[in-house]
């Protein structure tokens, strides 16, 4: 077990690394001065000069990649101050430390993502296993057949609809909108109500089609009729043999949702107006910052690579023929 | 001896002797090209402790019978008609919560492929303590304590140790002692074993076969025996049922059905059975053609279209007309007794070596 750990954890270092090296290169190898890019048009020679040494770009872009990674293990210092860390630089653009900037933006994604987690958690599993529980029946159609039609909509097709719906037209909510928790729990509640509800719809739709699935599987495995044949009851049967096995297709996917959206849920960022992580990355990309793009590729590798181990442990739990060593 | 059904389809009930007795049983399935007979009209009896082997071909019917008999077929797509009682008590209308009380308690089954039949996620000690907890209200700890006994006795070294393993942790022939731990862990009065064997190698087959004997006179069980292998009815039981098509063909003690057998179908099978001591230079014939569709079954006798005796029968009562099973021993079969014994001494009994 310990070992598990130790090996995957370091692992996962290594492709940090690696995720970082890449990103970092690829990003040289666009044909444009990033210290030009910040100094705008009317720029003399000195100033370029004077940003290019200020962002570190005078450096060998090896040295520069060094001092990157090396700053995030042992933080830096920059003319603006002391960097802690871990540390991901400065942005080109704004001149702040990127490690902020992202801390800024977390809590809005952080909300974003456990609020719709746990309502389509709730609803799409809730919905899956009692289609699966009345299956053939008129339950079990019209569960199916909403979830078909539900899943194939899209956040920024459903989003405008229900904001014109409750916001521009009855006035029944307010434009979505990010209050922290800790200052106002209603106001953030209230904010976050109509983001999480159409983000959790399609994936609770798409939550009740997959535990549906799985549980007819398992559900027609030989050992659940032998656990019938015993003379257990159906409810048991139900949920503790055959809804054991349905949790290896459902802890994966969860866990692979569960990463996307904690780096940035980009599209209904978008679509909802609010600043997230997912915003930053855009953002990042769009002016060119470099350091700004590496940290929130590395946040979300981070994210990527931890829930990938929480789900292989989460394996180990469920299914005693995945030995941990 | 297991008593022998009067007359096939008589709604009589089950003799005072017989445990469970299985009246003109029709089990259909509604699919989605029609409606498949899985079971046409079987009828027998099973005695206590006494052991009653089913064979025939895959599709035949054997397996859909044992589950309709602890009442594990789908509701929803099957129809069930007849009559099962056991123990003067009528399943096919009872309900599930009775079934329930019913299954692992009086009537426990045998699967055939012991791994998938058992969870890979619980303890195998977990498994078989669950149905003892359930049926006799008993503690953790006494099902524990019954769950060890009963492994010990189907010969599990360090039951006590073995007890929290999971099945993957036990070779195939310790998952089928486990499962038969499992069945007989509430001393059920019949025990159900669909093809135990089958997924087991030679050398363990016999092994599980001779433990089933001695728990049986240990447990005093009567056995429903499933198989599709002549060579272990033999061993293992008292009477035998041959079925075809959903339908028994013959009837009769083992030894009269395997020593003098009435009906072409049974002749085929044990034709096309290799015999230790056979004749090598003999060549094994197969039963020319495949096992029918139960969608749309052959007219008139099921077996007709691959029996090389229609011509032996006046007119096309083989392709016409059903022939009945009789009364006890028997076959259902046109050909007529003596013609029936001649075929079988001139033409069938020198090819079995």
């Amino acid at each position: 077990m310990l070992q598990f750990l130790i090996r995957r954890l370091s692992g996962a270092v290594v492709i940090m690394f690696l995720i970082g090296a890449f990103t970092f290169f690829l990003f040289y190898s666009i044909p444009q001065d990033f210290a030009q890019l910040a100094c705008g048009k009317n720029c003399s020679p000195e100033n370029i000069a004077v940003i290019r040494e200020n962002l570190g770009l005078d450096k060998p872009i090896t040295t520069q990649f060094w001092e990157f990674m090396t700053g995030i293990v042992s933080g830096r210092d920059f003319p603006q101050g002391h960097c802690s860390a871990p540390c991901l630089g400065v942005s080109f653009d704004t001149g702040d430390f990127v490690w902020d900037s992202i801390m800024d933006r977390f809590p809005l994604t952080l909300s974003l993502t456990v609020g719709g987690l746990v309502i389509f958690l709730l609803f799409g599993l809730g919905t899956g296993l009692l289609a699966a529980w009345k299956r053939g029946t008129a339950v079990d159609k019209v569960v199916s057949g909403s979830s078909m039609v539900l899943s194939s909509f899209q956040i920024y097709f459903l989003g405008p609809i229900v904001l014109s719906l409750l916001v521009y037209n009855t006035g029944w909510l307010e434009n979505p909108k990010y209050v922290s928790f800790t200052e106002d729990p209603g106001g953030w509640f209230m904010g976050m109500l109509i983001p999480w509800a159409v983000m959790a719809t399609i994936f609770t739709a798409q939550y009740t089609r997959m535990a549906r699935s799985t549980m007819i599987e398992q559900l027609q495995e030989e050992h659940v009729r032998t656990a019938r044949a015993k003379g257990m009851r159906q409810r048991y049967v139900f949920f503790r043999y055959a809804w054991r096995g349905s949790l290896i297709p459902i802890v994966t996917i969860i866990g692979m949702d569960l990463s996307a959206l904690l780096s940035g849920a980009v599209v209904t960022e978008f679509t909802f107006d609010l600043a997230g992580i997912g915003r930053l990355a855009v953002d990042g990309s769009l002016t060119k910052d470099l350091p700004l793009t590496m940290g929130v590729m590395l946040f979300g590798a981070f994210f990527i690579l931890i829930l990938n181990i929480l789900v292989d442990l989460a394996y180990a739990y469920i299914d005693p023929r995945v030995r941990l060593a | 001896m297991t008593t022998l059904t009067k007359t096939e389809g008589a709604k009589a009930p089950g003799g005072p002797e017989a445990f469970l007795s299985v009246r003109d049983l029709r089990v259909r399935f509604s699919t989605e090209d029609g409606i498949v007979k899985a079971v046409d009209g079987l009828s027998f009896d099973v005695e206590r402790g006494k052991t009653l082997g089913i064979v025939g071909e895959s599709g035949s019917g054997k397996s859909v019978t044992n589950l309709t008999v602890l009442g594990l077929h789908n509701p929803k797509t099957a129809t069930v008609e007849g009559e099962i009682v056991l123990d003067g008590k009528e399943l096919v209308t009872a309900t599930e919560k009775e079934m329930e009380k019913l299954r692992g308690n009086k009537v426990a089954m045998i699967f055939q492929d012991p791994l998938t039949a058992l969870s890979p996620y619980y303890t195998v000690g977990r498994q078989i303590a669950e149905p003892f907890m359930k049926h006799t209200g008993a503690s953790k700890k006494e099902a524990k304590a019954r769950a060890v006994e009963m492994l010990d006795k189907v010969g599990i070294p360090q039951p006590a140790m073995r007890f929290n393993d999971y099945p993957h942790q036990f070779s195939g022939g310790m998952r089928q002692r486990a499962m038969i731990a499992m069945s007989l862990i509430c001393d059920p009065d019949l025990l159900i074993a669909d093809e135990p064997t089958t997924a087991l190698d030679v050398t363990v087959q016999a092994q599980i076969l001779d433990l089933l004997k001695d728990l049986q006179q240990e447990f005093g069980s009567a056995i429903i025996f499933i198989t599709h292998d002549l060579g272990v009815i033999s061993k293992m039981a008292d009477d035998l049922l041959v079925m075809y098509s959903g339908r028994a063909v013959e009837r009769g003690s083992v030894r009269e059905v395997l020593r003098a057998p009435q009906h072409p179908y049974t002749w085929g099978l044990l034709s096309s059975m290799p015999r230790l001591g056979g004749d090598t230079a003999q060549a094994l014939t197969p039963i020319p053609g495949s096992p029918p569709s139960l969608l749309n079954p052959p007219s008139g006798c099921p077996f007709h279209p691959r029996c090389a005796f229609t011509a032996e029968v006046s007119g096309n009562r083989c392709s016409d007309e059903r022939p009945p099973l009789p009364a006890g021993r028997g076959a259902a079969c046109h050909l007529g007794d003596e013609q029936r014994s001649t075929l079988f001494i001139e033409q069938i009994k020198p090819r079995l070596g």
